[in-house]
């Protein structure tokens, strides 16, 4: 009798610890917005992932929790994250995904760094129906991807659009006579490397230069002076170097040693990153280099304010402030549609307008179009230059100054 | 003059590379530990000097008397208690490799974690020593010559210390045959944690001068793992004068394919020659033939 009872009990327990946690689930997935990622903590990418992204994801949450949340409705629900690292990896990036969708069942997905791991877990949040926000790819596929996958927005151009401004800008520079018509170019042998290196040796022929050097090298080359040297035995009026970060320090630690000063000196990721700046201090005036920002906007200095004293260091000059407004476009998506729909949501970002930290924000077939590519640094700030016609463009300061 | 431009920064960046192997010839050839977390224990001393430097304005020169002995202690006390009892547990040398492989690509990872943990994933670089100095007219950054200068002075004292004196013998003879050398009366799991210590030493000679002149970051250990490794079995493993050639050698043809060739194809004619020193001489330059 006793033990029946007991079972009976037990049953009975087990129902309402059943119910209640039924209850406490549904509660709580009213009370949070779930958004999870997972981004290169080790490995290759995580330099590039340490720096542009994870700190964007942290400051906004940050933000938006101490605002009170996302509004949805007429409440306001705090973010909750499930972070995982990636590892660098393409399969990894693509199993984490799959385990925040199916096993966390996140509401939202930030994307990972780079274009290589962005192209990796596109067809998966295309086929999971989550927004994809691939901010950090350069790649000239991205109006085709747009087109294939609705849910998918990229955000800093394509590789030729980074070519032509800067093309553009030496010509421009050249019709004034401020230079020559010798181009020295570098590229690292990857896909950013080369899809830069042929874009732009197509625009810079296109502006009657001549590329007197022309080549690439492996990735992870320790010494890169036999490269600067022949740059430097072709006379040129501009080097151009499409690089990656250890590559633009050794570059323009290089360039100094050997004391060459071309007019124009460009160099590519990296130039953007604060390191840069804390490095070579005096010396990074008047290089030239992938990115940019309009400094002088009083929402971006806020932004570097609250970077600095949240993370503790300033954000790049290219995608940091691109990835932040990126994800107030998600917020404010996600309050416009007014519920956790992410077709919805998906397709607010793109049709919609949004007011961010880099301004008014209206994509165009899925793509970002107002995105600099070209930036230079003058009195230790490294302001855009490139495409001109954007509103901010600074004039640019040719020759650059002889090292010190 | 081309051949002179070619040679002398050959010279220097096999220097670098030499350099950031010495340390693997005495762990993996001498301690006959195969450490995977070498590349990590060599950025883990780059932030080391980079820390000094930024924050007390401790020159990395300097910091080499603090970075060398900490890194020795540290590295001894890995031998003694994780490793130790590995070799002491398994019969051949193959079993020892495989063991010390697995035990240290854990340790990989912790050490990576930490670093992680402290610096972050962003890239870290200052100048020090960035000085330009021309020699027979081509120009070498001041910096990397005082890392070929290391290279050179402290693989030919390890070099000597291990054939001229009776401790390096002894260090030898173990790495020839260890159970041999225990029957002659040589306390084996003592030198071998010394020379592990040892190793540990350069490796952190190593982080703290490319510390000077590379980009770093804390997931960079296994690049410097994958050239250390090239170099030490190119050299023949466990010759400290084969690692300081093969590094060299490594330099001058990389610097020469890029100056004469493509500089596209550095990498090509690294694993080229690494390709063809294993074919011809299967054992390294300097290695013994197989027992």
């Amino acid at each position: 009798m006793f033990s029946a009872n007991r079972r009976t009990l037990l049953r009975a327990t087990g129902l309402v610890a059943a119910v209640l946690g039924a209850l406490a689930s549904t509660a709580e997935a009213q009370e949070k917005i779930r958004i999870g990622y997972a981004i290169s903590k080790t490995g290759p990418y995580a330099g590039g992932a340490g720096i542009t992204t994870l700190p964007n994801y942290e400051l906004w949450v940050k933000d938006v929790n101490a605002a009170g949340g996302i509004k949805l409705g007429d409440k306001k629900l705090p973010i909750e994250v499930v972070e995982y690292d990636d590892r660098s990896s393409s399969e990894e990036a693509v199993k984490a995904i799959e385990r925040l969708a199916n096993q966390d069942k996140v509401d939202f997905i930030l994307s990972p760094w780079g274009t290589g791991l962005n192209l990796a877990v596109g067809p998966t949040l295309n086929r999971l129906g989550y927004p994809h926000l691939a901010v950090t790819s350069v790649t000239d596929k991205a109006p085709e991807l747009a087109k294939r996958w609705s849910n998918a927005t990229f955000w800093l151009g394509t590789s030729a659009q980074i070519s032509q401004a800067l093309a553009d800008l030496l010509g421009k520079l050249r019709s004034e006579g401020k230079i020559g018509a010798n181009i020295a170019m570098v590229s690292i042998a990857d896909q950013f490397g080369i899809e830069l290196s042929a874009a732009g040796r197509e625009a810079f022929k296109k502006h009657g230069f001549t590329l007197a050097y022309d080549k690439t090298y492996p990735m992870g080359t320790q010494d890169l002076q036999p490269l600067v040297k022949d740059a430097i035995a072709s006379n040129p009026d501009a080097f151009v170097a499409f690089s990656y970060p250890p590559d633009t320090i050794a570059l323009t630690e290089q360039a100094q040693l050997l004391k060459f000063n071309p007019k124009i000196f460009y160099v590519g990721v990296g130039t953007a990153f604060p390191l840069y700046k804390g490095k070579f201090a005096a010396n990074s005036e008047g290089v030239m280099g992938i990115g940019g920002w309009n400094a002088d906007s009083p929402r971006l200095k806020d932004y570097l304010a609250r970077h600095k004293a949240a993370t503790g260091k300033e954000p790049d000059r290219w995608a940091s402030s691109i990835t932040y407004a990126s994800l107030q476009v998600l917020q404010q998506a996600i309050e416009k549609v007014g519920k956790l729909d992410r077709a919805a949501v998906a397709a607010e970002i793109r049709s919609g307008t949004f007011d961010t930290i880099i301004g008014k924000v209206k994509l165009k077939d899925g793509l970002l179009q107002e995105v600099w590519s070209v930036g230079q640094w003058q009195n230790g700030e490294f302001y855009a230059l490139a495409p001109a016609s954007l509103s901010g463009a600074r004039t640019p300061v040719v020759p650059k100054a002889q090292w010190q | 003059m081309l051949l002179v431009d070619i040679v002398l920064p050959g010279l220097v960046l096999g220097g670098m590379y030499a350099l950031i192997a010495l340390g693997l010839t005495l762990q993996y050839g001498v301690a006959r530990i195969m450490n995977l977390s070498y590349g990590e224990s060599l950025v883990a001393a780059a932030f080391g000097a980079f820390s000094l430097y930024s924050g007390l304005g401790l020159s990395p020169l300097a910091a080499l008397l603090l970075a060398v002995p900490v890194a020795m202690v540290v590295n001894w006390l890995l031998y003694r208690f994780l490793l130790e009892r590995l070799m002491r547990r398994s019969k051949d040398r193959g079993a020892q490799e495989i063991d010390s492989i697995l035990v240290t690509f854990g340790v990989l990872f912790v050490i990576q974690g930490a670093m992680l943990v402290a610096f972050g994933g962003q890239y870290y670089s200052y100048s020090y020593l960035s000085i330009p100095l021309t020699i027979m007219g081509s120009t070498l950054a001041v910096n990397r010559l005082v890392a070929l200068l290391f290279a050179a002075l402290v693989g030919g004292a390890v070099y000597l210390a291990l054939t001229r004196t009776r401790i390096g013998t002894a260090v030898r003879a173990i790495a020839v045959d260890a159970n041999a050398a225990r029957l002659v009366g040589i306390d084996v799991a003592a030198l071998s944690g010394l020379a592990f210590a040892f190793g540990g030493g350069l490796v952190a000679v190593g982080g703290v001068l490319v510390s000077m002149f590379l980009t770093f970051n804390a997931a960079m250990g296994v690049i410097f793992t994958m050239k250390a490794l090239v170099v030490v079995i190119m050299g023949g493993v466990g010759n400290v004068m084969g690692a300081l050639v093969a590094g060299l050698l490594l330099g001058v043809v990389e610097t020469a394919v890029a100056r004469l060739v493509d500089p596209g194809l550095t990498l090509a004619a690294t694993y080229a020659l690494f390709l063809g020193v294993l074919l011809i001489r299967p054992t390294g330059l300097f290695g013994r033939a197989a027992s």
